[in-house]
């Protein structure tokens, strides 16, 4: 029986390799990346995947040898007596923790540029989430927010290709979560607190804006669209944001005064 | 050492006197770690398997959303029509981490096998404070009944997740569930709060205080040492968590505002003047149940290292530097709560912080895998039940371990965080780790503490299953998460994003509905073992420590002669001993050249 039990822990580096292998190939894997940073995330996450890959490979593979070799049925060599080895106790103390530490500073840069270098210049759009919606609110002509002429929305956030995007997310009323999935952007967004969210989409599309904190029965159904476009096209998306706008002020005050 | 015996045989006389007693001071309000250990086990699993049916409800979700649950959804959801309400959902995902973490995995290690073991381990004929010891069992009583009455409550039972953020959990009108059902289950874990602390008390005592002459610290077995690095992770964070439910009680009754902001409109309500922080509750919640994550682990490490040893018929590998690195963990898991904390709003420079010791504190974990392996390597394996458990929290820890250094690289966790594969991480630490530790535990000491041998053809029928089975619903996880499937959604499906990841969760759901049959099994073996096994004898698996050396079961006071230790628990093939076990009793031979510790 220990050769079959030894067997049955092999499959687990196997199987969990083929999986990791066969999934990148049928669209089980990350989302596209539309973003200028995105990159960096997406090569630490393959570089820490190679890296514990490898550890995986090897451990289990050493477990599965050391069950198949010294199964009791079959060894017939005497049990090596030992309280253990410090040259071997330094060993894996040491090459991991150079390992850790290597991998704590490689990724410094790649954080500071999505969350610590913030964009110098006014927000695009403020994003205030609310149960169970996204509501917009982008400057207007001024290029100021909390003047008159600012224009609102809700659920769908237009923004301009290979420009950076500043948010300033809000939250109404409980914690929610600003995810998009093809940007590789995610923040929680907290009551009483504005937080800053940048961002560069370099390709134009559709895409899904997600609340990934739960905020609540509706939770699921909190859906957002990323509208990502040339220049022309976001502004002509302004442009009839305003007109609509207007005229329902105009509706608005015709009826006031009624 | 002397003033220990003495102490210890002080005690004798003290529980002479209630050793006859009635029904109900020996089998219910019993002073005797053993009772109450078993006790502890019992509850534990009966909620294990409301925590597995809650579970079973998410991945029925997960796989047909919207659609009438077979059999038990019309009497579950008679006005939905008999499918799952997204409401009903959120409670789900709540209840199912609460009950799994509170009820069951904190419970069952410290206070069944803590309970259990740590006299018999220490040679000790009972704990510090047998009456301290009872009230901790009594007082999970009206922590159970409140979050069993939170589901009939107007609202239902608290769906604001396990980790219950403020605001969403503070204010009542934010959710149907943060009506009364979140009062119940904030005053539940009040009172889970206290018997832990009065379990923690007691194990550090006893520990200190109370072990056999001869068993210095470095000869305790790893299981001691594991539950006493729990005790005072216990002791030192539970204040904290404390403060910060009674803060949120206070929020929600009196109107406190500590996690609430001002000015706030929830539902068209406002709630109220406010002036608080929502990311305080996250900072202190954390400061807790990030040292929780290790007190739900690190006994099950002890646990697994004895089984290990036992089965290998070989020394431990690296007695001190596992010490040490339990010790290390301990030590470092205090101030690496913010990497829960990384997309929270908190101050980014602050995360590469957390990120630095987040990634120092995977080291001791490591070390102690290396160890387990250098245990095996040379040895004479058994494989016997419980160590097919034990070697499964091996290989599945590896998993877990490494899918975690994904998270502490705070970039990474930009696209990973709150997706499923922090599900799958912290599944292969806590049930393909700590709970396959658990089953390998009933299964190597079921013998000691109800006199009879479990069945060992069945019991590798639940290990072959459940492995299979966990592992299907679980590997899969990882998958999902990097395609950023979020988790808590009850139907993620209308995201275009996550639309192809439906069959594979399909295929998860089945794996699971499989591994939760397969759980009959082990239930079936220890009912039918508990009254018709063979009978075990004091030491079935020849092993070492002390508490093989009492009777099985232990009579009242445990051991029936004085147990004196004259070496570690782990001399397994002793070179020139005669047997291939040496039990830490057994005075040296004359002339033979006694274990060094390295
Ligand atoms: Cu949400
Ligand atoms: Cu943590």
């Amino acid at each position: 029986m220990g050769k079959f039990w030894s067997f049955l822990f092999l499959l687990v580096p196997v199987l969990g390799v083929g999986l990791f292998v066969w999934a990148p190939f049928n669209h089980h894997w990350l989302p596209r990346d539309v973003s200028a940073h995105g990159y960096q995330i997406d090569h630490l996450f393959n570089f820490i995947l190679g890296l514990t890959g490898v550890v995986f490979i090897v451990t289990e593979m050493l477990l599965f040898w050391f069950l198949w070799r010294y199964d009791g049925k079959t060894n017939k060599s005497p049990v090596k007596f030992t309280h253990g080895s410090h040259n071997l106790e330094i060993v894996w103390t040491i090459l991991p923790a150079a390992t850790l530490l290597f991998i704590a500073i490689y990724q410094m840069n790649a954080w500071a540029d999505v969350k610590m270098h913030k964009p110098d210049m006014l927000p695009t759009v403020e994003v205030t989430a609310r149960q169970f919606e996204w509501r917009l609110r982008y400057p207007g002509k001024d290029g100021k927010l909390g003047t008159e002429d600012d224009l609102f929305h809700v659920n769908e956030l237009h923004v301009p290709v290979d420009e950076m995007t500043l948010v300033k997310l809000d939250s109404a009323d409980v914690l929610h979560d600003f995810f998009l999935p093809h940007m590789r952007i995610k923040q929680d967004a907290v009551p009483g607190t504005s937080i800053p969210v940048w961002f560069k989409p370099v390709q134009s599309g559709e895409y899904d804006l997600v609340c990934a904190e739960l905020c609540g029965w509706g939770h699921y159904k909190m859906k957002g669209r990323l509208f990502v476009e040339s220049r022309s096209d976001y502004e002509r998306f302004l442009a009839e944001l305003e007109k609509k706008q207007t005229a329902t002020n105009v509706e608005k005050k015709a009826e006031a005064e009624e | 050492m002397s003033t220990t015996v003495a102490g210890s045989h002080a005690h004798d006389e003290a529980h002479g006197a209630h050793a006859h007693g009635s029904f109900l001071s020996t089998y219910v309000f019993s002073l005797d770690h053993k009772v109450i250990g078993i006790q502890f086990l019992f509850s534990t699993m009966l909620w294990l398997f409301v925590g597995g049916l809650l579970a079973l409800g998410i991945r029925w979700q997960l796989a047909w959303p919207w659609t009438e649950m077979p059999v038990i959804g019309k009497i579950l959801f008679a006005k939905e029509g008999g499918q799952i309400s997204p409401e009903f959902y959120t409670m789900l995902v709540t209840m199912h981490a609460s009950v799994m973490i509170f009820f069951v995995i904190i419970p069952i290690l410290a206070g069944a096998f803590g309970n259990y073991l740590i006299p018999l381990m220490v040679g000790a004929d009972d704990m510090a404070f047998p009456t301290l010891n009872m009230l901790s069992y009594w007082f999970m009583w009206p922590a159970f009944a409140l979050m069993i009455c939170s589901f009939f409550v107007e609202g239902g039972a608290s769906a604001a997740g396990w980790t219950s953020y403020p605001t969403l959990s503070a204010i009542p009108q934010a959710a149907p569930g943060s009506h009364t059902g979140q009062t119940l289950w904030l005053w539940g874990l009040i009172f889970v709060g206290i018997s832990s602390m009065m379990g923690s008390v007691n194990y550090m005592t006893t520990i200190i205080q109370m072990r056999a002459p001869g068993l210095t610290m470095f000869r305790l077995p790893m299981t001691i040492w594991g539950m006493f690095i729990t005790a005072v992770l216990q002791a030192f964070a539970l204040p904290v968590l404390t403060a910060a439910l009674f803060m949120q009680v206070l929020d929600r009754m009196v109107g406190t505002g500590f996690f609430i902001p001002e000015g706030l409109i929830v539902n068209g309500q406002s709630a109220g003047p406010g002036g608080g922080q929502p990311l305080l509750w996250q900072h202190l919640f954390w400061f807790y149940s990030h040292p929780a994550v290790y007190i739900m682990i690190l006994p099950a490490m002890g646990m697994v290292s004895d089984i290990l040893t036992t089965f290998a018929r070989k020394p431990l590998f690296g007695y001190k530097p596992m010490v040490y690195s339990i010790s290390g963990i301990a030590g470092l898991g205090f101030i690496v709560w913010g990497h829960h904390m990384f997309m929270s709003g908190m101050n980014p420079a602050l995360g590469t912080t957390f990120m630095v010791s987040t990634m120092m504190i995977a080291l001791p974990s490591a070390v102690k895998t290396f160890n387990w392996l250098g245990t095996i390597w040379g040895g004479k394996i058994e494989f016997t039940t419980p160590m097919l458990f034990a070697l499964s929290f091996v290989c599945m820890f590896i998993i877990g371990g490494l899918s975690g250094i994904f998270m502490a690289a705070t970039p990474v966790d930009i696209f990973i965080h709150d997706t499923y594969f922090i599900v799958a991480h912290f599944h292969y630490v806590l049930f393909a780790g700590t709970a396959m530790g658990v089953f390998g535990g009933i299964y190597f000491w079921f013998p000691k503490m109800f006199g009879r041998m479990m069945n060992e053809p069945v019991g590798k029928l639940h290990f072959f299953l459940t492995f299979i089975f966990l592992n299907g619903t679980f590997y899969p996880m990882h998958i999902l998460g990097a395609g950023g499937f979020p988790r808590r959604l009850a139907d993620p499906y209308h995201y275009e994003t996550f639309k192809h990841l439906l069959a594979m969760n399909q295929f998860m759901t089945i794996c699971a509905i499989c591994m939760g049959f397969s759980q009959f099994l082990l239930v079936g073996n220890m009912a039918y073992s508990l009254f018709f096994g063979p009978k075990a004898g004091r030491n079935p698996w020849k092993a070492n420590s002390l508490e093989w050396m009492a009777p099985s079961p232990p009579g009242h006071g445990n051991f029936d002669f004085q147990p004196v230790a004259y070496r570690g628990p782990y001399e397994y093939n002793f070179p020139g001993h005669d047997t291939d076990y040496y039990p830490q009793i057994e005075p040296p031979r004359p002339g033979e050249k006694q274990p060094e510790h390295h």
